[in-house]
């Protein structure tokens, strides 16, 4: 087990090596590193005056030395200022070393974010925070609504509650969420006037009236996916040759259901959870950005939209984190649940 | 002059005669499938269950809107009429006379034009992406599947790196205006349309080699269709000027390609990898097949159910990656009428007005709704075997 943990760990490694080298190629690309010096620059700059801003910041260095600063194998060498000739601070309003130093992301420093004028780290982990309380909620509300309707439907396979249900699913997995968010809003705020549109007052305090929607609409596409998948797990425990002893011996039905049933049935939804992560990151952004809430996705959008070279990266460096762990624990969740793996 | 409206009741009225065109086809096609079902194998079984006749019933009723979408939209969809803004559905256009029945943009452009022309947007590349992601899949999974080892680890392994990108990231790194400057879409295009020549050549090659008369005529027209759409594509230098996409759309298709076809390879990977040990395959290997002849003509046609499944759920899902690259305003025309764009527009105004909202959102849900009950129902019917 050890062993597999470890093997795994270090293709997570490898995996998260080569997609930042990916990101930081396509980031840099000339095009994208125009449109930041034009956003950096006054308006109505020179194409020289562009390519000296860029010159002057560092952005012409090799591909592999800039990546080898960030990465922090490779010193990060201060800027000179033409007018004096001496090193300065390549950004002012995030403390860059005057002097050549290794401070990349192996040494926690994640870099400068163009957009926002501030260190990343200061940036990004506030707005994880604010996507962490966001995805509390949505897990609690999706995780035992899902798996209860997958429970009912599978309990009794064909039944009409099976049937009515197992449609409710595929529904729920053919709305995404800036459907189910458009809708949710027409419904709740325009029309009833029960809940509020936006998100943006979550950020100094969650009340229900601000953050029902957005959690409701980031629950909704998952739960039916879940449940669709408990269902089938449920249904296939269901003929198994202990749940017919266990009905002979004159166990009820719902005693069954729960001391006998349920158990080996919730193995493989914990995978699917685990698994759901990724589709929930994309879903938050869209989120995010439809309810206005500034979190993680919010960051990314706005990252990406201004091509703030640090930022993106450490965005996609959390979110590809956040994927390669969850289905770590996934694997190792399901070794450990499910006795007959773990013992091979 | 205040514009003129017409009631509620008309409105439904009026949209439910503009779609004509698509009732008659529909009530034919139903009609056809019904009346032979039982002839029509796994398509004719559908007919079974209700689940079935509704998934059938609305992905027809969107192709078919798709591909009459010029007789049923009253209006041009990108044409504005300054004094129908932001009108409420059932608004009559005072020139021509004709409704806008689902009311008026902030552009003042016609919802329902816009809605039923948007389909056609969704219709052409949503299959077409999903049927290019099964090529890129189906040729690099089997392989990874059969012979196991090197190939599949490494084939795997690049697989999981697309994978764990979130799609979200992957857009908006793939799909910017000024990657298209950059030879980047055109090389992963070449690379990805290279796939479907090379499947049907392996797939004719591997049948006919030892029959010179049937393989050439095969090979040949695959490699003059293939190449003709391929340099059409790819190059935009179709020398009969049929095969043309623009620059962004070409964007768009490479990177929802992209996107998913990693889910494929893993999903024929693990077929092939299950079916490899059936007793068949044995025979073939007994008899000395090659090992391409096997994974093309032995496992690949025993391996169709799940995928055309997973098929009609891809759809469903490249819709909604579409959507969402609209959704964002990531490359297509800020102007078009697809749906995910129009969902983007509208939700900026909710608290003023409604109506643009609501139907592209429920044209996008019905679609893949009806794929979504259509692969549900195909699997049923397909486990019954």
């Amino acid at each position: 087990m050890l062993s597999f943990v470890i093997r795994r760990l270090g293709t997570m490694a490898l995996t998260m090596l080569c997609l930042t080298i990916i990101v930081f190629f396509l980031i840099n690309l000339d095009p994208n590193l125009k449109k930041l010096a034009i956003s950096q620059t006054e308006m109505h700059t020179s194409a020289e005056q562009l390519e000296s801003w860029l010159a002057e910041h560092g952005y012409r260095q090799n591909f592999f030395v800039r990546y080898g600063q960030w990465l922090g194998v490779m010193p990060k060498q201060p800027v000179t200022d033409p007018a004096t000739g001496k090193p300065v601070q390549r950004f002012s309003f995030c403390n860059d070393p005057v002097v050549p130093t290794f401070s990349g992301v192996l040494q926690g420093d994640f870099g400068c974010s163009t957009k926002f004028k501030t260190a990343v780290a200061s940036k990004l982990f506030p707005a994880l925070s604010a996507t962490g309380i966001l995805m509390f909620w949505v897990l609690a509300v999706m995780v035992p609504i899902s798996l209860l309707i997958g429970i009912l439907a599978g309990m009794r396979e064909g039944s009409r509650t099976d049937r009515v249900l197992s449609v409710a699913s595929i529904a729920s997995t053919a709305t995404p969420e800036y459907v189910s968010g458009v809708i949710f809003t027409v419904i709740f705020a325009s029309w009833l006037g029960w809940l509020n549109g936006s998100a943006a007052s979550a950020s100094q305090g969650i009340t229900f009236y601000n953050f029902t929607l957005p959690v409701m609409t980031l629950a909704i596409y998952g739960i039916g996916y879940i449940a669709r998948m408990t269902r089938a797990s449920m249904v296939e425990v269901m003929t198994q040759q202990y749940i017919r002893t266990a009905r002979l011996k004159g166990l009820s039905f719902g005693s069954v259901v729960v001391k006998h049933a349920l158990r080996n049935a919730l193995i493989a939804p914990f995978t699917v959870i685990m698994l759901q992560f990724p589709w929930l990151l994309t879903g938050v952004v869209i989120v995010e950005v439809m309810f206005r809430y500034q979190g993680f996705g919010y960051t990314l959008v706005e990252a990406a939209g201004n091509n703030d070279i640090d930022l993106l990266l450490g965005c996609s460096l959390v979110s590809v984190f956040i994927v390669l762990i969850t289905q770590l624990i996934s694997d190792v969740g399901y070794a450990f649940l499910n006795p007959r793996i773990r013992v091979q | 002059m205040p514009v003129q409206y017409i009631s509620a009741f008309t409105v439904v009225l009026e949209v439910l005669s503009r779609f004509w065109p698509v009732w008659i086809a529909l009530l034919i096609v139903m009609g056809a499938s019904f009346a032979y079902k039982k002839k029509l194998a796994l398509y004719g079984q559908l007919f079974d269950s209700g689940v079935g006749i509704v998934g059938v019933g609305i992905c027809l009723f969107w192709l078919f809107t798709a591909i009459f979408a010029a007789s049923i939209s009253p209006f041009d969809p990108l044409a504005q009429v300054p004094i129908m803004k932001d009108v409420l559905p059932g608004a009559i256009e005072p020139q021509s006379g004709l409704t806008y029945l689902f009311g008026g943009d902030k552009l003042a452009r016609d919802v329902f034009s816009r809605m039923v022309y948007g389909s056609q947007i969704v219709l052409i590349i949503a299959p077409a992406a999903t049927g290019f992601a099964l090529m890129v899949g189906i040729t690099l999974g089997l392989p990874a599947g059969y012979y196991g080892g090197k190939i599949d680890t490494v084939l795997s392994f690049l697989a999981n790196l697309v994978l764990a990108f979130p799609v979200i990231l992957l857009f908006y790194l793939l799909v910017t205006p000024g990657i298209m400057d950059t030879p980047i879409p055109y090389g992963m295009a070449g690379v990805f349309f290279l796939f479907p020549i090379i499947f049907f050549s392996v797939l004719f090659w591997t049948r006919y080699k030892n029959r010179p008369d049937r393989l050439y005529i095969l090979l040949g027209i695959t490699l003059i269709v293939g190449g003709w759409i391929y340099l059409g594509l790819v190059f935009d230098k179709d020398p009969l000027k049929i095969v043309h996409i623009d620059p962004n759309q070409l964007n768009i298709f490479v990177a929802v390609v992209f996107a998913s076809s990693p889910g494929v390879f893993r999903i024929v990977r693990g077929l092939v990898m299950d079916i490899k040990t059936r007793d068949y395959v044995a025979a073939a290997q007994t008899r000395g097949e090659s090992p391409w002849y096997i994974m093309l003509w032995e496992i690949l046609p025993n391996a169709r159910g799940p995928l055309i499944v997973d098929a009609c759920l891809r759809i469903g899902y490249t819709t909604i990656l579409l959507g969402t690259l609209g959704y964002f305003g990531l490359g297509l025309a800020p102007e078009s009428p697809d749906w995910g764009t129009a969902i983007k527009d509208a939700s900026r105004l909710l608290r003023s007005f409604i109506h643009p909202a609501l139907p592209p959102t429920i044209a996008l849900m019905s679609f893949v709704l009806g794929l979504n009950l259509l692969a549900d129902s195909l699997r049923e019917q397909s486990m019954k075997d």
